[in-house]
């Protein structure tokens, strides 16, 4: 039996796949993806073997930079993302989170600068072994990931 | 992009950085009044009143023959009107040549560092960074123990909050120290220090006893237990009793020993150990002022 596709294929572009389906619209946001004219598909509360439910985001003709996409790592680090050429998976990236996260998260330090005057965050990636975690370039606090509030 | 010449945190400065400014500092002891900066402007900012840290730099000007311009308390600048720090550092950034500022908010120091075109120098950032009493604890380590290498180092109090333990673990860390955190369970050193002493082979044990736990120290660094760091207050009445340091406890300390305390002192301290021999606290405040012209000396490049 032939799998239904509940999303139209794409001939060219990314696909973000294996999003769980609460972390979608945060995803969206991170790669700003409302001031984007291209074409974009995007699906969610879909069915997944491995998570329930997942999203999913299908961009026409656009191409991200590696730093773009990896900040998806913040908050889905399993997600998949493909590119495709001529309805062809050409590439799969595995996410990887840069060494420095800029302006994307939060300080959770409500008496950080960051939280009071026109500075835009930044955050080092301290561990990435056991927990991740993250540490503020400014007051200097480390979050576990799971504490991150993205902006 | 980080401006090295500015001061921002302890880590900021390698192991042979410390040691040179303590070499530096052990200079302006013996000779506290150099003109070195001679026509120079430094400007104190002090977002928050601190009259202690704010005197010893701005006493440090003084001597090195500088002039100092600034304000004490934020009340009195044009960050009451609503001016940014962004706008405020930018404006004095061209009026002087270095910049010591106190602020209330965490991370300021740094975010001033990235905008200024002068040097920065952090006299605290919040609960966050104060590298200049940092170094004053080297100094006073350095000087009363005659180095600084494989030293018993005992840190009593407030170790969950207190910046300035946290701070000193960082700089001995290039120095082989082995360390006992005395402290309340409430107030107990954080995972995120033990697992740095762990990561840099420094060995640690920890109790909440005061009473004889301190026999083989040759430091013995007090800090304040403050009241509202706890949420059961008859907790705080019963730990700030256990936490106050007698003379007769100092019978069985090695005769080396001396006791530091970031000041001001509240009840942690008898003031039956001032006139003890072991009693360094105020040596330690005074020697601020030699650290500060050095430090003032290395950002200004003398």
């Amino acid at each position: 039996m032939e799998k239904q596709l509940k999303v139209a294929a794409l001939c060219n572009g990314t696909v973000i796949d294996h999003l769980p389906a609460e972390k979608l619209f945060t995803v969206v946001s991170i790669l700003n993806l409302e001031q984007c004219s291209n074409q974009i598909t995007i699906g969610n509360n879909l069915e997944s073997k491995r998570l329930g439910t997942k999203g999913i985001i299908k961009i026409s003709d656009r191409f991200f930079a590696e730093h773009e996409i990896n900040k998806i790592a913040l908050i889905a680090p399993n997600a998949k993302i493909n590119i495709i050429r001529n309805y062809q998976v050409v590439e799969k990236h595995p996410l990887q989170l840069p060494d420095e996260v800029r302006d994307i998260i939060q300080c959770p330090n409500p008496n950080c600068i960051t939280n009071h005057q026109a500075v835009a965050t930044r955050f080092h990636v301290v561990d990435e072994k056991n927990a991740l975690r993250l540490r503020c370039h400014y007051c200097e606090r480390e979050v576990a990931r799971e504490e991150v509030k993205i902006k | 992009m980080r401006d090295t010449k500015s001061l921002v945190t302890i880590a900021d400065y390698s192991k042979d950085e410390i040691l040179e400014i303590l070499e530096s500092a052990a200079g302006f002891e013996a000779n506290p009044n150099r003109k070195i900066l001679q026509g120079k402007v430094v400007a104190t900012l002090f977002f928050e009143p601190s009259t202690r840290t704010r005197l010893s730099f701005e006493t440090a000007v003084v001597r090195l023959g500088g002039s100092v311009i600034g304000f004490s308390d934020a009340a009195t600048s044009s960050s009451s009107k609503g001016e940014s720090l962004n706008d405020t550092i930018r404006m004095v950034s061209s009026y002087a040549d270095a910049i010591v500022m106190r602020h209330p908010l965490e991370g300021a120091a740094r975010y001033a560092s990235e905008i200024s075109p002068i040097p920065i120098i952090n006299a605290g950032d919040g609960a966050n960074q104060h590298p200049s009493q940092t170094l004053l604890d080297l100094y006073s380590i350095r000087k009363t123990q005659g180095g600084l290498e494989n030293l018993n180092i005992s840190l009593v109090g407030d170790l969950k909050y207190g910046r300035t333990v946290h701070s000193l673990i960082i700089a001995m860390s290039h120095f082989k120290p082995r360390f006992k955190f005395i402290a309340p369970d409430e107030l107990k050193m954080p995972e995120e220090y033990k697992d740095f002493c762990r990561k840099n082979d420094i060995p640690f044990v920890e109790t909440a006893e005061l009473t004889d736990s301190f026999n083989d120290a040759d430091i013995l660094y007090m800090t304040r237990v403050q009241r509202e760091r706890f949420q059961d207050l008859m907790e705080y009445e019963r730990v700030k009793n256990i936490y106050t340091l007698h003379d007769n406890m100092l019978e069985n300390t090695k005769p080396n020993l001396r006791i530091l305390h970031p000041l001001p002192r509240v009840n942690e301290i008898n003031p039956d150990v001032d006139s003890n021999p072991k009693a360094y606290y105020f040596q330690q405040a005074q020697n601020g002022l030699y650290i500060r012209q050095a430090i003032l000396s290395k950002v200004l490049g003398y």
